[in-house]
C-alpha cells in the first residue's frame, strides 16, 4: 500500500487540482456574464441578456462546487499538514483571513446576482456581477500569495529552530506574489475564455444561423484571448523570479543537470535522472541564459549545485512545464488567427478556425493543472522552501490512503456530474432557437 | 481591558454563533427534505429551495472564517483538533461537499422550476437530505470531543489516538443535539418563509416537536457531562454563572415553545435563535479558558503581531461585510419578515 506521505500528497494534489478549475471559472465567468450584461445595457439588444442569463445558470453549479471544494482545502491544510499550519498559521493566517472576507463578499453578491434578476434594477444587477468578479479575483490574489510565500518564505526569523519575530504584513508585499498572481489570473481568464469559446464554436458549427453564438464567441475570445497573448510576458517575469529564489525548481523545469555558462533552452524531451540526460529534446542553443538574464553566456545554476536530497522530481516538473508552455503557445497562436479573422469580419465563417477553437477548448485548464504541478512538485521536497520538508509536515494519522481514495472517488464522481449538468444546459440551447425561447417566455 | 487572546477567542465563538444561526439552519432545512420526497414533497422542497437558495453560500462562509481564526490565532489547538479528530472532520467535509453540490445540481438543473420540480435525477434529493443530516452531526461530535477532554487522551495505539477522542457517549450526544438543534431552527424559520397556511401549520408542528426533542437531548447531554466532560460539568453545574446560564437557556427554550404554540412566529424565531445561542455560549463559557480540554488554552496563541493584524482584518472585514449581508437578507427575506401571516 502507498506510504502515508504519498497518500497525503496525492489527496492534496487532487483536492487542489479539482478546486482550481472551479476557482478559475469562478473568477472569469462573472466577468464574461458582466460583459454580456453591459452590452445589453448599452445596446438594448435582448440577445445579450439571454446570453448572460444562460451563462449564469450553468455558473451557479460551478460556483457551488468551487465553494465546497475550497472549504475542504481549508480543513485539509490541518488534516494533512498539521505541522505546516502550526508554523505557517501565524505568518500567513491573515492572508487567509482576508481571503475569507473576499470569499464572503463573493458569496453574498453571487446570491444577489443569481436570484436577483427581477428584484433589483438592471444597473444594480450588473454591479453585483462586477463585485463577484472583483472579489473572486481578490480571493485568488490572497491564496496565490500564500503559495508565493511557501516558495520563498518571508516575514519571520528562525531562532533556535522556532519561528519568532513574526511580521505578518510582510507576506502581503511578497516579491513573488505579483508575478504569481498575475500569472494565475491571466491563466484563469484565458482558460475560461477558451473553454466558453470552444463551446460556442461547436454550437456555431452545428447551428450557423443561431444569433446567440457569434456574439458569445467574440466575447469569450476577448476574455480568453487578451490574457493568452499577455501570458508569455508574465511567464517570462515569473521564470526570472523562480531563477532568483528557487534555482532547484528552475533547473528541474528545464532539466538542467549541470551548471552552465550559456545554458540551452530545452524544449520537450524526457529527462533521465539516472543518466542526467534529456532524450528526444529540441534544444535552442544558449536560449535559457538569454531568456533569463538577457545574455547568451550568463551562468544558470544546474541541479549539480543542489544537494541530491533536495532535488525536486525532475521528470514530472520538466514535463509539466513543457505541457504548460506548449498549451500557452498554441492558445496565443489561435488567438492571433482568430483576431485576424475577426479583423476580416470572417470569424463565424472560418470553419477550420471554429474546429480549432473546439479542439483547443480544454487547453487552458490543462495548462493551469500543469502549471500548478510545476509550482508544487517543483518545490519538493519542501513544503516551505528551505525551511520545512513535506515529509516532516505530514500528519501522524495512519491509513491515509483511505481518505485519499474516498476523496478521489468523490471528486471523480462530482466531475462527471458537473460535466453532465453543464452538458444539459448546452443541450437545451441546441434544442431551442433563441427566438422560440424568447417567445415562449413572453407568453 | 480583556486580553487579545480573549477578544480573538470571542470572535471565534462569534463566527460559530453566526454559523449555527444561519449556516446551521440551512443544513436543518436540508434535513427536512428527508420528509419531503416524491411528488407530495414538491411544495415543501420548493419552500426549502426558495428559503436557502440565495443565501446558503454566504451563510457557509462563517465556518471558513471560524477555521481561519482558529489556525491563524491558535495554531496548537488547530493542530491537535486536526490530528485527533481527523475522521469525523473528514466525514463532515464529505457531507459539506455533497450537500452543496446536490443542492446546486437539483436547483440549477436546466429543467428545474421554482415549484420544486427538478429535471435532475431524484437521487439528488436524497443526497442533499442525508448530507445535510450527517454534516451537523459530525460537527457536533467534533465540538463534543473538544469539550470532553478526550482529544487530549493517551496516544499509545492507533485506536486511542484517532478513534477514542470522538467515539464516546458524550461527543455522540452532542452530535445528535447539534443535528436536532439545526433542524429545529430551520423548522422555526420556515414557518414564516411560507405563505401557504398548510405548510405553515406543518412546519409549526415540526418546530414544536423538534423543539421538545432539543430540550430532551440537551438534558441528556448535560447529564452525560458528569462523566463525559468533567470540566464542562464543573463549569455549568459548579459555578453560579454556569447555573444562571442553564436556567436562562431553559427559560428561553420554553418561551420559544410557548411562542410557537401561540403562533407568535416572529417572536419564536428570535427565542429559538436565542436558545440555540445560549447552548453554544454555555459550552464556550464553561470551557473557558480551554480551547481543547484540558490541554490547550486560548493563551497558547500566535504572537501579538499576528493577533493585531487578524483583529484589524476582522474588524475591517466586518465593517465592509455587514452592510452587504444586510442588503442580501433584506433583498430576499425583507418581505417575509415585514408582513405577518395570519
Amino acid at each position: 500500500m502507498m506510504s502515508d506521505l504519498l497518500a497525503s500528497r496525492s489527496q492534496m494534489a487532487m483536492s487542489l487540482g479539482f478546486h482550481i478549475v472551479f476557482a478559475a471559472l469562478g473568477i472569469a465567468m462573472p466577468a464574461l456574464m458582466a460583459m454580456a450584461e453591459w452590452r445589453w445595457l448599452k445596446t438594448g439588444n435582448e440577445d445579450y441578456l439571454e446570453l448572460a442569463k444562460r451563462w449564469s445558470k450553468g455558473t451557479a453549479i460551478l460556483f457551488a462546487v468551487g465553494a465546497v471544494s475550497g472549504t475542504v482545502l481549508s480543513f485539509e491544510l490541518g488534516l494533512l499538514w498539521p505541522s505546516f499550519m502550526e508554523r505557517a498559521g501565524p505568518v500567513i493566517g491573515p492572508l487567509f483571513g482576508l481571503e475569507g472576507f473576499a470569499f464572503f463578499t463573493e458569496a453574498i453578491f453571487l446570491g444577489i446576482y443569481l436570484y436577483g434578476w427581477s428584484r433589483i434594477p438592471p444597473r444594480a444587477h450588473f454591479l453585483a456581477g462586477l463585485i463577484v468578479a472583483a472579489s473572486g479575483t481578490a480571493s485568488a490574489m490572497f491564496v496565490v500569495t500564500v503559495n508565493a510565500w511557501m516558495n520563498a518564505p518571508t516575514g519571520f526569523d528562525i531562532i533556535d529552530g522556532r519561528v519568532t519575530n513574526v511580521r505578518p504584513l510582510v507576506p502581503f508585499l511578497h516579491p513573488f506574489a505579483f508575478h504569481e498572481t498575475l500569472h494565475m489570473l491571466l491563466a484563469a481568464f484565458a482558460a475560461t475564455g477558451f473553454l466558453v469559446a470552444g463551446i460556442h464554436a461547436f454550437l456555431l458549427l452545428r447551428y450557423p444561423s443561431n444569433r446567440l453564438h457569434k456574439p458569445a464567441l467574440i466575447m469569450a475570445l476577448i476574455v480568453g484571448g487578451v490574457p493568452a497573448i499577455l501570458q508569455p510576458v508574465s511567464g517570462d517575469l515569473i521564470a526570472r523570479a523562480v531563477a532568483d529564489h528557487q534555482p532547484a525548481k528552475l533547473a528541474a523545469m528545464e532539466a538542467l543537470f549541470v551548471t552552465e555558462a550559456g545554458a540551452d533552452f530545452v524544449l520537450f524531451g524526457l529527462p533521465d535522472v539516472a543518466r542526467q540526460t534529456v532524450d528526444y529534446a529540441v534544444v535552442i542553443p544558449r536560449g535559457l541564459s538569454l531568456l533569463l538574464h538577457g545574455h547568451p553566456h550568463a551562468v544558470v545554476p544546474g541541479l549539480d549545485r543542489i544537494p541530491r536530497l533536495d532535488w525536486p522530481p525532475v521528470a514530472v516538473t520538466h514535463i509539466a512545464f513543457q505541457v504548460m508552455v506548449a498549451c500557452g503557445i498554441i492558445m496565443a497562436g489561435v488567438t492571433i488567427w482568430a483576431s485576424w479573422r475577426w479583423w476580416n469580419n470572417q470569424l463565424g465563417e472560418d470553419r477550420w478556425l471554429l474546429r480549432m477553437l473546439v479542439a483547443t477548448a480544454p487547453l487552458g485548464f490543462i495548462a493551469i493543472e500543469a502549471g500548478w504541478v510545476v509550482t508544487e512538485v517543483g518545490r519538493q521536497p519542501w513544503i516551505i522552501q528551505g525551511l520545512l520538508r513535506t515529509s516532516q509536515a505530514v500528519t501522524p494519522m495512519p491509513g491515509l490512503w483511505i481518505p485519499m481514495v474516498t476523496f478521489s472517488a468523490l471528486y471523480l464522481l462530482l466531475a462527471g456530474v458537473v460535466v453532465w449538468a453543464i452538458w444539459r444546459h448546452i443541450a437545451a440551447t441546441m434544442v431551442l432557437a433563441p427566438d422560440q425561447e424568447v417567445r415562449r417566455e413572453a407568453t | 481591558m480583556p486580553s487579545y487572546e480573549l477578544i480573538v477567542a470571542a470572535a471565534l465563538v462569534g463566527a460559530l454563533t453566526f454559523y449555527l444561526l444561519f449556516g446551521g439552519a440551512d443544513f436543518g432545512a436540508g434535513i427536512w427534505t428527508l420528509f419531503a420526497m416524491g411528488r407530495q414533497g414538491q411544495p415543501q422542497r420548493a419552500l426549502i429551495d426558495q428559503a436557502i437558495g440565495p443565501i446558503w453560500e454566504a451563510n457557509h462562509v462563517w465556518l471558513i472564517i471560524a477555521v481561519v481564526i482558529l489556525f491563524t490565532a491558535f495554531p496548537p489547538a488547530f493542530s491537535v483538533i486536526s490530528i485527533r479528530l481527523h475522521i469525523p472532520l473528514t466525514v463532515m467535509l464529505i457531507g459539506i461537499v455533497l450537500r452543496g453540490t446536490a443542492f446546486a445540481i437539483r436547483t440549477h438543473d436546466i429543467a428545474s422550476r421554482p415549484d420544486g420540480f427538478t429535471g435532475a435525477p431524484p437521487i439528488w434529493h436524497r443526497i442533499f437530505a442525508w448530507s445535510s443530516l450527517i454534516t451537523p452531526t459530525m460537527l457536533g461530535i467534533v465540538l463534543g470531543a473538544i469539550a470532553s477532554g478526550r482529544a487530549s487522551g493517551p496516544t499509545d495505539t492507533i485506536r486511542q489516538t484517532f478513534v477514542e477522542p470522538w467515539l464516546g457517549r458524550f461527543p455522540i450526544a452532542v452530535g445528535v443535539l447539534a443535528t436536532a438543534l439545526v433542524a429545529y431552527l430551520a423548522a422555526v424559520y420556515l414557518i414564516m418563509e411560507s405563505s401557504d397556511p398548510e405548510l405553515r401549520r406543518l412546519f409549526r408542528r415540526r418546530a414544536v416537536m423538534s423543539g421538545i426533542f432539543v430540550i430532551v437531548l440537551a438534558a441528556i447531554a448535560l447529564f452525560l457531562t458528569h462523566d463525559g466532560a468533567p470540566e464542562i460539568y464543573r463549569g455549568l453545574v459548579g459555578t453560579a454563572l454556569g447555573r444562571a446560564t442553564m436556567v436562562a437557556t431553559a427559560l428561553m427554550h420554553l418561551a420559544a415553545l410557548w411562542a410557537l404554540m401561540t403562533a407568535r412566529d416572529l417572536l419564536a424565531r428570535f427565542l429559538a435563535g436565542g436558545g440555540a445561542v445560549a447552548i453554544l455560549w454555555g459550552w464556550a463559557l464553561s470551557q473557558y479558558p480551554y480551547l481543547v480540554e484540558p490541554s490547550v488554552t486560548i493563551y497558547d496563541a500566535a504572537p501579538h503581531s499576528t493577533l493585531d493584524i487578524l483583529l484589524a482584518s476582522l474588524v475591517l472585514g466586518s465593517i465592509l461585510l455587514l452592510p452587504f449581508l444586510y442588503y442580501l437578507y433584506n433583498l430576499f427575506k425583507g418581505d417575509v419578515l415585514s408582513h405577518r401571516h395570519g
